[in-house]
């Protein structure tokens, strides 16, 4: 059955759109990742414009945080005071973002652009996860040795010190300014939520405790992809509604099944898997960029759409 | 096509073939035409459609249909090799481009009609002059010219079939336009020319619509011209499936 997308101006069939936001939630789920970073690309592939995949993939975000986040309110993983500085920095930068990205339009240079930050972004990931989850495996075997939990670094030297008690924190209120200002940019331009690096800076370098994180992550995330979806939606008028629609019943469904199946498979071996996927995604985008295009030209219409 | 529509057309053509006899005795009328259709409809489950475009002329000629759709201004650019990157480089645009154009005839046009008529009139592909907007920087601008012409054909959206037009009984015709799932909307028109003697000598102008309808088009213009609304109630929206798939889920 193909139904046809207001936005994007194409005909997609709605299985193949259900059957990707679900397979993409089902990964999700089951690692406990966005997937934003693996449905753009897809989206992509199948022949929505990189511009409205980009966009409507934020409202798609909207959706599937808030059904994250309320699981994890009602368990009290969620630390309101932090949330709300990364969403300041995530308001200045993913309304600066979505400047940039209406001005990368017009001069003709958004799909190269989202398409450069998918490759390096996705291998990047990859690399990481691979090198991660196999350095992990090795650990299972080998015990490794403790490690001190807080270090001080030039980190604890910043002004503007703000206590979080949720977090058990006294740092700067500049670091997660600047981290939500760097998600915000990133939600802007991808269309992704950003817990793939919000998640591990949160850790790393505010040193706040796991069991919040990824609460807080998803709390912050609505707020910065619904602003995305705003500013896009008036910007540049690339947000899709049906598509996001269709995308996130998919999506949540599956999201659903792979964080039950999920917690009954062995979480290291599948993160390999994980890993192998989203390194092969980046690879196959790059290849894109290097090989020669069936066709140099491209057209558009003057003043809409450039 | 339904067997509704089909019983219109017919109705549709045993009405005008009264009107031919009876205005032939008056005035001598050169061709009279009409359409299955005035109206495209671009609905959820569009895949494309056909409009049969027909008529009846008076004495031998050949007949013509050239559709036109609205024009716009595009702009063509060119990709090139950057540090082993393919980027948008160059760019040239053009003005006053028919966002869609299809032409059937019952002969080859260079055989019914003299290129410098079918220029005047822009009968064919082969009669766009395409009129770069300003000075361009570029100096093979017929390259940037040819690919426009090119993509469009590949895209469906210029075609130019000869033979298309079928001749009944010599003087019933009637020929079948495809507008395919990527059509542009906007106001269109369809020229039914009879050609006699490398000369036209009688036209009549069809009009079509094509649009955006039910609640596609609802959610096309909201988002162009209530731009802000639609941000709101796409983000309210997508807050209320996530909040729905929570409480769903909270049962199992």
């Amino acid at each position: 059955m193909q139904i046809y997308l207001p936005i994007a101006e194409i005909s997609l069939n709605v299985f193949l759109l259900l059957g990707i936001g679900g397979a993409v939630g089902f990964l999700s789920g089951m690692f406990g990742v966005g997937g934003g970073f693996l449905l753009t690309p897809i989206l992509i592939f199948i022949g929505v414009p990189p511009a409205i995949a980009v966009a409507t993939q934020a409202n798609q975000v909207v959706g599937s945080s808030v059904s994250g986040v309320l699981a994890h309110w009602s368990r009290d993983n969620v630390d309101f005071k932090m949330g709300f500085v990364l969403l300041a920095g995530g308001f200045i930068g993913s309304t600066v973002g979505v400047v940039v990205f209406g001005l990368l339009r017009r001069i003709g240079q958004i799909d190269l652009v989202i398409n450069l930050a998918y490759v390096i972004l996705l291998t990047a990931i990859g690399a990481l996860m691979l090198f991660e989850s196999l350095r992990a495996i090795l650990r299972l075997r080998r015990r490794a040795a403790p490690h001190k939990l807080h270090q001080h670094t030039w980190i604890h030297g910043l002004p503007l010190k703000m206590r979080f008690r949720r977090s058990r924190l006294y740092i700067s209120a500049l670091l997660p300014l600047t981290l939500g200002f760097l998600i915000g940019v990133l939600a802007a331009i991808m269309g992704v939520g950003g817990a793939f690096l919000m998640v591990p800076a949160m850790i790393y370098l505010l040193g706040m405790p796991t069991r919040i994180v990824v609460g807080t992550s998803l709390f912050q995330t609505i707020f910065v992809t619904a602003n995305v979806t705003f500013l896009q939606a008036v910007q540049n008028q690339t947000v899709d509604v049906i598509l996001a629609f269709v995308l996130l019943v998919g999506g949540v469904i599956g999201a659903q099944v792979g964080g039950r199946v999920g917690a009954r498979l062995p979480a290291e071996q599948l993160r390999v898997l994980m890993a192998v996927l989203v390194l092969g995604l980046g690879i196959r985008l790059s290849y894109e960029l290097v090989a020669t295009p069936p066709d140099l030209y491209s057209i558009v219409i003057r003043g809409s759409g450039e | 096509m339904t067997g509704w529509r089909r019983w219109r057309r017919a109705a549709c053509l045993a009405l005008l073939l009264t009107c031919i006899s009876a205005t032939a005795r008056g005035q001598q009328l050169p061709l009279i035409a009409d359409a299955s259709n005035y109206r495209v409809n671009i609905t959820t489950g569009f895949t494309g459609t056909d409009v049969v475009y027909f008529g009846a002329k008076s004495g031998p000629g050949d007949i013509v249909v050239v559709v036109r759709g609205p024009n716009f201004n595009y702009s063509v650019r060119r990709k090139q090799r950057v540090a082993g990157i393919w980027i948008n480089t160059d760019k040239v645009s053009f003005g006053d481009v028919p966002s869609f154009y299809a032409v059937a005839s019952s002969s080859p046009l260079d055989e019914l009609l003299p290129r410098n008529l079918r220029m005047q009139q822009g009968i064919g592909l082969d009669t766009f002059s395409l009129p770069t907007l300003g000075k361009e920087r570029e100096t093979d601008i017929d390259a940037f010219r040819a690919a426009l012409l090119r993509i469009k054909q590949q895209a469906g959206l210029y075609e130019s079939e000869v033979g298309k037009v079928k001749i009944l009984s010599d003087w019933l015709f009637s020929t079948k336009v495809h507008f395919p799932a990527n059509v542009p909307t906007g106001a269109y028109t369809v020229a039914v020319m009879l050609v006699r003697d490398h000369d036209v000598v009688g036209a009549q102008t069809v009009q079509l619509v094509v649009s955006k309808s039910g609640a596609d088009a609802t959610v096309f213009e909201m988002a162009h011209i209530q731009s802000a609304a639609y941000g709101l109630v796409a983000i309210v929206g997508a807050l209320l499936a996530g909040w729905a798939a929570h409480l769903v889920f909270r049962m199992f």
